[in-house]
């Protein structure tokens, strides 16, 4: 599905991707860890099309497609979904309205015919009683004074609303009390499925309590230094990133 | 802030050609022109002899440059083959009530609708209230709308002939809205009009006033009005301004209102287009208890220019004032926002509010915002802020991860912004039709 090679981007002189090689297939969650600064973000930005980062080298390709010639509209409607670390604040516009501008643009864009009102309303509250998400939330301006909880779980609402192919979770642990953790997580769980797959990026292991991956990538000064199974993730919330340092120092 | 020499033209082509036309017109009234009114304008003309057009070496005229204004002449009474076909592509869908027409400065009784009982509101044009009323027009015409400083007041109220006359009686609350539509068209002559309106609203009355311009055609279609607003004790008026002119068009307004005690003033003024447009909203809160709301809205494009100058002078104590104007400013145009808030010695326990918040979306586009507060009382609170940025990259990366393009989702940023004044406006296919007009404007 998603096949990332040598890929580099830097962000004005800086150089913070410096060749990344991930495969991701259909209905796999790969959980990309990594200390502070190692450009675990950078990766989950790049990939959604952010325009802050230059890509200087490699390629991306999403189910054939060359994912970086694409706007970050295109990739949504492609199948790509950002679910944000820091959801930004849309005043005067509500969740549900934004909803469905969103939906019915990528209906169009895959040339279906969009949803009326009905319709909408229909799927809105079926996607509601999957992740537990309350009417009088979804009628606010979108994340204009939310919890950061409210903010999560509107990130996995809009998810699971817009159904990507793939989902990228950039730090959604972050700002999170453990509660509120785990209604995130059981929602990203209730999405689940062979099609749709996921990647994790998180400086913690307790959301891969949750989420559980089938792999775990380490990311370090821009390079994935190791990859291996589930466990990995258990052993760096042991051991800490240090030793994977010294490793991926030792090997240069 | 005193003018200088340099602060008006002496002399231009239009100047010239006011002061001539002044003469016909005394010479057609001459029954009328021992009258108080007509004194009243002939101390105005005089007023504006002395002072010509400002210049933008004026302090309150720094960004509205009318030179090429003053080079133009108009024929001052255009006759407009507005047909009524001509007059549906002008309407505002579903607008009821009472509906009041002038095409280039004159009434136009056939094209109106007037609704409400003559008990509960008396609607008159301002011409035929000068016959039938004169001494209501003696006791309040030019009684707020100081021409002493204003050259383009003084002006228009020199040729002061028609407008609109209002006046709830006490007590009355007028049901229906009273929509006044101006219509300049200048699709095959160069127009001129100075509306001058009188609006009088008694204790505990309450009404809803609306003043829509708009101009037709590729000429130099020039507007100067004046509006005068009395609120007696614990009355209630909204009044919103309207314009939707084009970019040959030239807008100098002025609404002066005073308020007595314990009386609400509530005003939008929203600015979709027009080439040059300077709004003057002058508010006297004359009375304790008084509450004033202000809400402005402009989206200008191409090399339109909008300013709006306000002032808020609060004369006595615990009165409370709030200000919003939100500006969209695209291509080439220029924002201009000055907000004057005085409160003077006497004004304790005032609380006034201000804030303007604009939005550049080219870099081509300007905005010039000058808060002004002058406070002689010491027990007030008092805040202002005006805020002008660019469009919010952040929060158009988020609508496009989601699917929305880029042009959409800035129109949907844009329209939420602007949302926060349309939503201000209560009759409802008034705000309706901003609301299109905006939506259609912003997506381009």
């Amino acid at each position: 599905m998603l096949t990332i090679s040598n890929l580099q981007a830097s962000i004005g002189e800086k150089e913070i991707l410096k060749g990344i090689n991930l495969e991701v297939k259909a209905g796999e969650v790969h959980a990309i860890m990594g200390p502070n600064g190692s450009g675990k973000s950078t990766l989950a930005s790049v990939l959604a099309g952010r325009e802050t980062y230059e890509v200087t080298g490699g390629s991306v390709l999403f189910d054939g497609k060359d994912l970086l010639e694409l706007a970050p509209e295109e990739r949504a409607a492609e199948g790509i979904f950002l679910a944000f670390q820091y959801p930004v604040e849309i005043p005067g516009v509500s969740t549900t309205n934004f909803l469905r501008t969103a939906l019915n643009e990528i209906r169009k864009y895959r040339g279906e015919e969009a949803l009326d009102a009905v319709q909408f309303l229909k799927l809105m509250k079926e996607k509601m009683k999957l992740v537990n998400i309350d009417q009088s939330l979804l009628s606010r301006s979108l994340n204009e004074g939310f919890s950061g909880g409210e903010k999560k779980r509107n990130e996995v609402f809009q998810m699971a609303m817009l159904e990507p192919k793939l989902a990228i979770l950039d730090e959604t642990d972050s700002g999170l009390d453990i509660d509120a953790l785990r209604i995130v997580a059981e929602g990203v769980n209730k999405l689940r499925s062979p099609e749709r797959s996921t990647i994790v990026v998180t400086h913690y292991q307790r959301l891969l309590d949750y989420i559980v991956p089938d792999y775990v990538h380490v990311l370090y000064k821009g390079r994935i230094v190791k990859s291996g199974p589930k466990e990995l993730a258990l052993e760096l919330e042991e051991k800490g990133y240090d030793w994977i340092k010294a490793e991926a120092e030792y090997q240069q | 802030m005193t003018p200088n020499s340099q602060s008006y033209s002496r002399t231009s082509p239009l100047k010239d050609q006011l002061l001539a036309a002044f003469q016909v017109t005394e010479e057609r009234i001459n029954g009328e022109s021992k009258s108080p009114v007509h004194q009243v304008r002939r101390a105005a003309l005089q007023q504006f002899d002395k002072l010509g057009f400002p210049t933008i070496k004026h302090e309150e005229w720094k960004y509205a440059n009318v030179k090429n204004l003053i080079q133009e002449a108009f024929e001052l009474e255009t006759p407009s083959p507005l047909s009524a076909d001509d007059l549906h592509t002008l309407e505002i869908p579903n607008l009821s009530g009472n509906i009041l027409y002038f095409v280039n400065g004159r009434y136009k009784p056939e094209m109106s609708t007037i609704v409400s009982p003559a008990a509960e509101v008396q609607i008159l044009s301002f011409a035929e209230a000068l016959k039938s009323q004169p001494e209501t027009i003696n006791n309040y015409f030019a009684q707020q709308a100081d021409y002493q400083d204003n050259a383009f007041t003084a002006l228009n109220t020199a040729f002061a002939h028609d407008g609109v006359f209002i006046r709830v009686p006490d007590g009355k609350v007028v049901e229906q809205p009273i929509i006044i539509r101006y219509i300049n068209d200048a699709r095959e002559k160069k127009v001129a009009a100075q509306p001058r309106n009188l609006i009088i609203v008694g204790r505990n009355a309450n009404v809803k006033i609306a003043e829509s311009y708009r101009s037709l055609g590729e000429m130099t279609a020039f507007t100067n009005v004046v509006t005068e607003i009395s609120l007696a004790r614990d009355a209630n008026v909204e009044h919103y301004k309207v314009q939707n002119d084009t970019d040959a068009a030239y807008h100098i307004g002025t609404t002066q209102v005073r308020q007595a005690d314990n009386s609400h003033f509530y005003s939008a003024t929203v600015t979709l287009n027009g080439g040059f447009v300077r709004n003057n909203l002058n508010i006297v809160l004359d009375g304790e208890y008084c509450e004033a709301y202000m809400y402005g809205l402009y989206i200008p494009n191409g090399r339109q220019f909008v300013d709006n100058h306000t002032l808020v002078d609060h004369a006595k104590p615990n009165s409370y004032s709030s200000e919003l104007y939100k500006g969209i400013l695209e291509e080439k145009s220029t924002g201009v926002f000055n907000g004057k808030i005085f409160v003077r010695q006497d004004a304790q326990k005032t609380n006034a509010y201000q804030s303007c918040k604009n939005v550049v979306l080219s870099p081509e586009a300007t905005m010039n915002t000058k808060p002004q507060l002058e406070i002689f009382a010491d027990d007030v609170k008092c805040s202002h802020g005006t805020t002008t940025g660019m469009l919010d990259e952040e929060a158009l990366f988020y609508m496009r991860s989601r699917g929305i393009p880029r042009t959409e989702a800035q129109a949907l940023l844009m329209y939420a912004f602007a949302q926060d004044v349309l939503t201000q406006i209560k009759i409802e296919p008034i705000r309706e039709y901003l609301s299109a007009v905006v939506a259609q404007k912003l997506a381009m």
